[in-house]
């Protein structure tokens, strides 16, 4: 015979006699503060430790990928602006250099000189926000409006050379839009000056803050298996210890003739990540210098590629055979060898790749982009476990990821 | 004037006066945000709030100037918060919700009553403290009705019925209370050093200043010298009791968006940004009594013999009269307090923020302990030296 229990629901009552405890769902983002647009992280949280964080993306896909299937190669350069909005100008760059890539294109020495020099003003510009996004998520306003002035003058230099601010679409299809104006490798010279102390001045205030390091040091530790078996590239990799600069072990544009060193962490953690960052700026100084030093002359576009790359204005004007390579250009687009290639840069965000597929003629038959952001951010699960909420915006500001990017 | 207002009944009197704390603390506590705003520009190298400016004003020599500092900005954002519509979610506990906005308000006004905020010379030449109620249980009154504060946090992040403010308000409620502890006790050598062994004691504030204001070294000497522990403990207590960053751990707006105020808008969002900085206000003020001499001008000047060496400088007596020694006096405490929220905005804009339990360490672990041997070792001391 059954007998009455009086504690009919004890068995819901843990060892202790507490109570049950419950986790919680909270779902950080697509609008949150510090989630950098629109990525949203579906968490678990036990308390304000979290034991489940899935990453949710897609809120800013805009299929890039299929867009560039229906327009001519140059077409596309203006929705490189928008994958990484931060860097624009290193985009344009490593998209222009894979179809290159796929035309068998080689640009001439100051074509390649110039892409250098902005890709490093861009790498400048976009750690400079990602530094600056960090402070704020720590806590550390003044870092980020800093930051921003010094970006305000990066965007007064990327005025005067593309005409745009923000979504520069510089390069083109054998070389760039135009060449550099008068004196204006003067004044980028002049902003590296002042820029070295400032970069200084706004790292000291957070390198030796005790507070900061509090809230970075062995956060978000990523081990160098981790970071690779994940696919991490850039600051996010080079910070866990592995030495890989596409710069460094697969030049291209030029790089190998630039003397600079690759920024390496130890522990892989957030600190980690925020040093290897400060570092890059320094190295980009270097090489922005060395590349204006010995800046070569001649055209600034691969001037044999007739089929590809569009004649100057006046002699479109002038010169019947100008005429007809420019209408061919602008009505059927740059015409492209059947074939497949695939080349990354190393972005500021760690490695972006363009696929391209072609099946001849103006317009790729697919496009792939391999987005860093998107590759970084699928290490978040493994990160974010065991971290508290605070810990999650740290670890989301020293991944330093672009949704435009992530979900293209 | 003085006597008509003392023919008043009682209630009209304290009716008068609660009218003017508000009066005077709600404008104050607005210009201290407004002030935020352009300190944090001047940290931040960029000029700030610059531009508004009413049509009316526009040409009126030195309106410009005002332009420049922002003063308009602020009437445009007080108005801003009045006639915007008031949201009120569908999802929150109405009753509470509305109610949480004004808790915040009460403790933070009904705490300045009992703040000493000068002094002025009687025909006697005697030193008399102008406050609003002077209770013996002074600092004490403070703590008690301060700490119903956290109420509001708490009431406000769970009537919400939402996520980020729920854990807004739990962070607060922690964070207040063991913040509160080494508070209390950090001020306890101060009291203790002030009613020596034996005597009749009292909590008022205003017998600390007076404490301060002796003659000769040690009399002038203020409290920020001879108990610095018991001083840095208070000011970084009083931080964490007014939520300001670093220890803005209830709002922590990176993580939390907005803590317990992410569900208000509108005026009632902006009560607790008064309540927010008219807290700030009363903890300086207080700070500024206990540690820093209160109305007396510097260290070992205090405000009498201040007063008399104007008078026999300048050989004017006016410098004797009520009314100036008492604006002199208030204008001396006024300009500490303000520094003191310079400094609460200095500190803001300056440093990251802490994990909240990094906070909770912070609290219990350090500044307990802390407060408690620097308790400890000046009631050893003042036993020795006074008893």
């Amino acid at each position: 015979m059954p007998v009455e229990h009086i504690f009919p629901d004890s068995a819901s009552r843990n060892a202790q006699g507490e109570f049950e405890t419950e986790k919680m769902s909270l779902s950080m983002g697509p609008s949150h503060p510090s989630t950098h647009g629109v990525l949203r992280l579906q968490m678990e949280l036990d308390g304000e430790i979290v034991t489940k964080a899935d990453p949710v993306v897609g809120y800013l896909h805009r299929g890039d990928e299929k867009i560039a299937e229906n327009m001519t190669y140059n077409q596309f350069v203006p929705y490189t602006d928008r994958l990484d909005y931060l860097a624009p100008l290193a985009n344009n760059m490593a998209y222009a250099i894979a179809v290159e890539k796929l035309a068998k294109l080689e640009v001439p020495a100051r074509c390649q000189a110039i892409r250098v020099i902005t890709a490093e003003l861009a790498r400048i510009s976009a750690h400079m926000m990602g530094l600056g996004a960090f402070g704020i998520d720590v806590g550390a306003w003044t870092v980020f409006l800093y930051s921003f002035t010094e970006r305000e003058k990066l965007y007064k230099l990327f005025e005067e050379l593309t005409g745009a601010r923000f979504t520069t679409s510089y390069s083109r299809i054998g070389g760039v839009s135009r060449d550099i104006p008068a004196g204006w490798t003067d004044r980028v010279n002049a902003f590296c000056d002042q820029f070295l102390p400032i970069l200084e001045e706004i790292l000291s205030l957070l390198t030796r803050n005790r507070i900061f390091t509090d809230r970075t040091v062995g956060i978000g530790v990523i081990s160098r298996e981790d970071a690779v078996n994940f696919g991490l590239t850039g600051p996010n990799l080079r910070a866990s210890g592995v030495p890989l600069d596409l710069r460094k072990d697969k030049p291209y544009s030029g790089y190998e003739q630039y003397d600079f060193d690759v920024a390496v962490g130890t522990k892989g953690d957030a600190y980690d990540r925020y040093l290897v960052r400060g570092e890059e700026m320094r190295q980009s100084v270097r090489i922005i210098k060395q590349a204006i030093a010995k800046l070569p002359g001649g055209k600034w576009y691969a001037e044999d590629a007739r089929k590809i790359f569009a004649p100057p204005k006046e002699k479109v004007l002038t010169s019947m055979e100008e005429l007809i390579q420019n209408f061919m250009l602008v009505t059927e687009g740059p015409q492209m060898p059947a074939g497949e290639v695939y080349f990354e840069a190393e972005n500021p965000k760690g490695a972006l790749g363009f696929y391209v597929v072609s099946k001849g003629g103006g317009v790729p038959y697919r496009l792939k982009i391999r987005a860093p952001s998107f590759c970084n951010l699928s290490i978040l699960p493994k990160v974010c476990v065991g971290a508290m909420v605070s810990d999650v915006v740290s670890i989301l500001g020293s991944l330093d990821f672009v949704m435009g990017e992530c979900d293209r | 004037m003085a006597n008509f207002f003392f023919g008043l009944p009682l209630m009209v009197q304290g009716i008068a006066k609660g009218l003017a704390v508000i009066l005077f603390i709600f404008p104050v506590a607005a210009a201290c945000s407004m002030a935020e705003r352009k300190v944090s520009a001047w940290i931040q190298r960029r000029p700030g709030p610059n531009r508004t400016i009413p049509p009316f004003f526009v040409g009126i020599p030195g309106a410009s100037i005002l332009q420049r500092l922002g003063i308009f900005q602020l009437a445009a954002d007080g108005g801003k918060f009045f006639f915007k519509e008031e949201p009120l979610p569908n999802h929150v506990h109405k009753f509470y919700f509305i109610l949480a906005p004004f808790i915040a308000m009460i403790p933070a006004f009904t705490t300045v009553t009992v703040v000493p905020f000068g002094a002025y010379l009687d025909p006697e030449g005697k030193v008399i403290p102008i406050m609003l109620a002077n209770v013996d249980i002074g600092i004490l009154a403070i703590f008690a009705v301060a700490s119903l504060g956290v109420y509001s946090l708490i009431l406000a992040g769970w009537a919400s019925n939402s996520k980020y403010p729920f854990l807004g308000g739990v962070r607060a409620s922690a964070q207040l209370i063991s913040y509160e502890l080494s508070m209390t006790l950090s001020v306890l050598p101060v009291f203790l050093w002030v009613n020596e062994p034996g005597s009749s004691g009292s909590l008022s504030l205003a017998r600390v200043v007076e404490f301060q204001s002796h003659a000769g070294f040690w009399g002038g000497t203020w409290f920020l010298f001879t108990m610095p522990l018991s001083a840095a403990i208070f000011m970084i207590a009083l931080f964490a009791e007014t939520n300001r960053q670093p220890f803005d751990m209830p709002e922590s707006e990176a993580d939390l968006v907005g803590g317990f105020h992410t569900e208000y808008g509108a005026f009632k969002w902006s009560l607790f940004f008064v309540a927010e900085y008219a807290n700030m206000i009363v903890g300086s003020a207080v700070f500024a009594l206990l540690f820093l001499g209160g109305w007396n001008l510097l260290p070992w000047l205090p405000l009498s013999s201040l007063l008399e060496d104007l008078h026999r400088l300048t050989g004017s007596a006016l410098w004797l009269n009520p009314l100036v020694s008492g604006v002199l006096s208030i204008a001396i405490f006024v300009a500490k307090v303000l520094f003191t929220i310079f400094f609460f905005m200095w500190v803001r804009w300056t440093v990251p923020r802490f994990r909240y339990d990094q906070v909770m360490r912070i609290g219990w672990k350090v500044l307990l302990p802390l407060s408690i041997a620097n308790l400890v070792a000046y009631t050893v001391g003042i036993y020795f030296l006074q008893g």
